[in-house]
Order: structure tokens, then sequence, then C-alpha cells
């Protein structure tokens, strides 16, 4: 690593630990397969095509690895998952629909390290049995696809893929699908629905796991873009030694996204609970912004639970369990959790005290709004309704029972819905109520109860016929 | 009035219909791109012509056209312009770029709705909208003309006069 020089002002922080990110911001760096292979670029391919591939398998559940898509899955138990004796085609599908508020890493790997993903890709396909493979990259990259389109041009004519791969007698080709805006297609079966040409509704698990109900009902493995980057790694350096890295159970490296109100925004690669969110805002984002104050904190994407900065928070277990406040939070996925938020995405949004809860939690309410596909009832009017709401708030026309209203509208989504969007779209309202009411409230306005109620009446008066 | 699609643009769609040996209706969106980026938007004769080119009942088109935020269904301007809404960019400012942009370039966004997000300056030389993020969070406020990103936009004379 001691030989990777950066551009200059874009260096990594000391508390990094590049990997995935190794080549971003790197000087006298591209996107050409030349300058991949001068690196080392495909030796990865070439080592996975003489293991078996159930071995490549074995050795990313050894290494640990979590999806760094939002759910934190396992990756290697995810393959595992695929039928045995199965006489379909298999595919595998690279989810680079980034579109979680507050997450921007896929966007660097894509635009600035191509093949490093291609050859996640090659080794992960080979190691489930995809001879076909796609790419699904949101409409909103347009550059990121013609990058990917090319590096695949690239690596066919260096014989990375294509037929016989490297003598091997394996084929495989990859394609570049691109999305057309919406949201949900970042959700595995919605994706694929989407794949498939049709509206992105998810499908309904059980039983459409896609590793056994997937792309055109074949087996299919989703993965993230970061996820499919750390294969590489993983058989570079052998799943046991990758382990060692991060903390046990969240373990290897993963990117951090922060946005919002600190003196430097960016993207960090770190050690997976090495670094606490105190480290993260001080340290390597700069601190707040002059003479302001910690108010909240988004940790894994627009869909995690919000954090209260003046909160404390019960973490570990047995004799481990101790109380912490939000500044030592370690950013793994089992302690976020344990905090009642996620590691989701890696996307932390910092919001300071010149912020109203109001308006933040109506701006991502008209997210969700806006993105549910309207498949599932509550799902689809209630993020609505929700928006509606908290559009009264900010105006203020809203009454104090209106964020009673929103919280029971939120609660009515949640496990109510055919995928994960409806929590998606419900927490962010339920933990703003849970954590900021008496500020929601406050900006509501007493003296509207009685006009609703008056009004409410006569609306329902005038249907009693 | 049946579409006019020039052979090579047709021959750019039958090749990417190839990356699809499975089903032709999995094309039906990358058909949709290629039609929309030569003429700028889908209306019903992209939709017929593109039905025909999958063999699909037009209904099958249809219904994603008018589900994804990304296919257009009226024509923008010369230049459109997407402008990231969603939280991070909006802290850092994008509702004020949105007005900014607006202003400049002489657009009315008064009668936007959701089901007609697009509005075009008077001259018609740009158009303009609301994306949902556009993740590039760390840099905000970002947005899309065409396909060029920018990002951290302060200076929207700048920007517009990039586009001739």
């Amino acid at each position: 690593m001691s030989q990777v020089k950066y551009i200059a002002g874009k260096e990594p922080h000391a508390n990094e630990s590049r990997v995935v990110f190794k080549n971003v911001d790197r000087e006298g760096w591209d996107q050409s397969i030349e300058t991949y292979i001068k690196d080392g670029g495909y030796e990865q391919q070439k080592k996975a095509f003489k293991m078996e591939p159930g071995d490549i398998t074995e050795e990313v559940k050894k290494a640990g690895l979590r999806g760094r898509g939002g759910a934190g899955f396992p990756a290697g138990l995810k393959w595992s998952f695929l039928p045995p004796n199965n006489d379909k085609p298999v595919y595998l599908i690279c989810n680079a629909d980034e579109s979680e508020p507050g997450t921007f890493k896929d966007r660097y790997i894509i635009h600035q390290d191509p093949h490093q993903l291609i050859e996640g890709m090659a080794i992960s396909c080979f190691a489930v049995g995809a001879k076909l493979a796609y790419i699904y990259i949101r409409e909103e990259f347009p550059e990121g696809a013609q990058i990917l389109e090319t590096a695949i041009e690239e690596a066919h004519k260096k014989g990375f893929l294509g037929k016989d791969i490297l003598g091997t007698g394996f084929d495989l080709e990859i394609y570049v699908h691109r999305g057309a805006g919406a949201y949900i297609c970042g959700e595995e079966t919605g994706l694929i629905e989407s794949l498939e040409g049709k509206r992105p509704y998810p499908r309904i698990k059980p039983p459409y796991f896609p590793a056994a109900m997937g792309l055109y009902l074949c087996p299919t493995i989703v993965n993230n873009v970061e996820t499919l980057c750390h294969v590489k790694h993983i058989i570079g350096s052998g799943g046991e030694a990758w382990s060692k890295t991060g903390t046990p159970n969240n373990t290897g490296t993963r990117i951090l996204c922060v946005s919002g109100d600190v003196q430097k925004p960016g993207y960090f690669e770190v050690q997976v609970g090495k670094v606490t969110l105190g480290e993260l805002i001080n340290d390597m984002c700069g601190g707040l912004k002059e003479g302001r104050k910690l108010k909240a904190v988004i940790p894994g994407g627009s869909s995690a639970k919000v954090l209260r900065a003046d909160e404390t928070f019960k973490v570990g277990r047995g004799d481990d369990e101790k109380e912490i406040s939000i500044w030592d939070i370690p950013m793994d996925f089992d302690t976020l959790a344990a905090c009642g938020s996620m590691a989701g995405s890696g996307g932390v949004i910092i919001m300071d005290d010149s912020r109203s809860m109001s308006w933040v939690i109506n701006n991502l309410n008209n997210f969700y709004a806006h993105e549910s596909c309207g498949q599932c009832t509550p799902c689809r009017e209630g993020s609505l309704w929700m928006k509606k709401i908290t559009d009264r708030v900010v105006a203020g026309k809203a009454a104090p029972s209106d964020i009673d209203q929103l919280d029971a509208v939120a609660r009515n989504i949640d496990g109510r819905t055919i995928c994960a969007f409806g929590e998606a779209a419900s927490w962010p309202t339920e933990s703003f109520v849970d954590k900021f009411r008496d500020e929601l409230v406050a900006d509501t306005k007493p003296e509207l109860e009685e006009a609703f109620v008056n009004a409410e009446s006569l609306t329902a008066a005038a249907n009693l016929k | 009035m049946a579409l006019e699609v020039p052979p090579e643009l047709e021959k750019e769609i039958d090749e990417r219909i190839t990356h699809y040996p499975v089903s032709k209706r999995s094309a039906v969106l990358p058909v949709l791109h290629a039609l929309q980026h030569h003429f700028r938007f889908i209306n019903e004769e992209s939709v017929e012509w593109a039905a025909a080119k999958l063999e699909l009942e037009p209904i099958k088109v249809l219904e994603v056209v008018s589900f994804y935020p990304g296919i257009r269904q009226k024509a923008p301007g010369k230049y459109h312009i997407r402008v990231c809404r969603t939280l991070s960019c909006a802290m850092a400012g994008s509702y004020e770029l949105m007005d900014s942009i607006c202003e400049k370039a002489g657009i009315d966004r008064s009668g936007v709705t959701h089901h007609d997000p697009i509005a075009l300056s008077e001259d018609g030389k740009f158009s303009i909208e609301f994306a949902e993020c556009l993740a590039s969070c760390g840099t905000g406020p970002v947005c899309l003309v065409e396909d060029d990103f920018h990002e951290a936009v302060t200076d929207v004379d700048a920007l517009l006069s990039q586009y001739k």
C-alpha cells in the first residue's frame, strides 16, 4: 500500500484502510485495463479459476463478508442457498442501483475502478456457476454505464470474459442494464422484475427468494457493487486472513459516506467497527461547522432510524454490557443494531442544531412517497399520507394531534408490505416521532385542533345520508 | 403516424436486444432508453414501435413508460436538467439551486405535478425537474444536465453558460 500515491488534497485519512477504494483518487490511475493489469489486476481471477467453485464460496464464508448494500446479510451464506443438483441456468446480478439517500460509494468504484468490479463479478460467477450476469446500474449514472461497457469490452479482448475463459472451459457474458430512476429497483426482487422488462413490483418471499426463484424464475444471486469487489480481495488474501480485519462478526473494511453538517463530507474506507462515530465526525470529517452542536445522525442511509445526539445507548452483552454516548458508537453492523438503528448502506447523514427535524423528516417523507412502487396499499397510501402530514407541519398548518396520526400511519405500514420498502419508509418517521416528538409538536398549532375536528365532522356529516 | 427510426439506431437497438437471450421483454428499458436518447421523449408511436420490435402488446411497454421517472412522456427542452432534491443535497441548498436556475433560465414551475414533473423555459432551451437522490451526497448540491454531472453547484450562470 505504501507505494500508492493519491491526488494531492484527496489523500485517504490516517484512520482509513483502503482495500476496495485503493484506486479511488489514486495518482496516475485511470480506468483502462492496462493500468489495472499493471497493478496486479485480474491475478485473483486467474487464481480463483484454478480453484473448485465450492471452495471459493467457502472462502467467502470464512471471511464472514456481510452484504454492503443495506441488509448486511452474509454473502457466502446467500450463495449457498442456491439449490443443490440444480439443472436450471444460474444468474448473477450486480446491484449498482445505488440510490439510498446518503450513500455514494458505488459511484466511485464504477467511475474510477470498473475492472475491480468486473473481476469480482467474474470470480463470483465462477463460484456460483453463472454464465450470464447483469450489472443493473441506475439510469442517473450515464457515464458509469459507458465506463462499465468499455471495461467489459476490454476484459473480453483480454480473455477474462467470453468463451472458455483462461482455458477453463467456463463461459461468461456480463451485460450492463440501465434502470430508469426508480429507487425500488434497489430491492432485489423489484430489480429482477425490472430486468425482466416489467414494473419493478417486488415479489413476495417466500417463495420468491432469488437464490431459488430469481431472474426468469431461475436461481439468481444479487449482490451489491462493494460486496462483489470484496470477493476479489478475499481470494487475494484468503478468507481467513481477510476475516482478521474489522471486528468479529463485522469483518473486513467498508466504505462510510458522510454528508450533511460537517466541515469535510466525504467517503472513508475503514475496518468495520474500528472507528467510532465521534472519530468519524471529529477526526475524519473535520468536526461540525463553526459554532454548531450535533443534533442528530442517520447512520446507515436514510431508511436507518435516526440517533439523537444526547441519547445513551446500551451495547454489548452480559459482562460486556455498557452505556455509551453517540460519539462512542463503533460503526459496525451489530452495534448500530443494538443502538436501535442499522449500519445499512454506510451512508451517514449528520445534522447540527441549525436543522429543523420537521423539515428533515418531511424531506425524507417526500422521497418515500415518490418512490413507493404502489403495489401494497399500506405503503402506497401511507407514504403519501405521511408526506402530506409533514407537509402541513412544515407549512404551520398542522394540529398537535397530527403527530399522533403521523406515528399511527407509520406503524401501520411497517410489517404489512411485500418488501422491506415498507420498513424503509416508516422507520424514519417512527424514529423522528420517537426522538423529536416535542419539536415536531412545537411546529404545530393547537388552535387548529378544533378547526380540524369541525371540518372533519362536517365532512363526515356530509357523507351520511 | 409511424415512428421513423434511423437504420443506425435500429441497428443499435437490435444489438442491445441480443443482451437478453432468454427473454426479449427484458429489453424494454434499453429500447426505450435508445428511443428516448434519439427522440428526446417517449410518445405513443415510440411505445408502439418498441412493442412491435419486442413482439409485445403495447400495454406491456406503456406500463413501463408510465412507471419510471427516467422515461419522459413529454418533450423536454434542448437541455434537460435534473436537480437532486433529497436530504443531503437539500441541506446543501438544492431547493435554492432549483429556484436560482429557474429564475435565470426563465422557467415557471408552478404547474408542476407528480405526473407532470417537467417544466420548460419560455424559449424551450432548458427544461427542469427535481430528481431523487443522485448518490453524490458528499458534494451537494448536485445536478445532471443531460448526461453531464455537476457537483457542488454554486455558480448558476457558469453552469448554464456551458450550454449554448
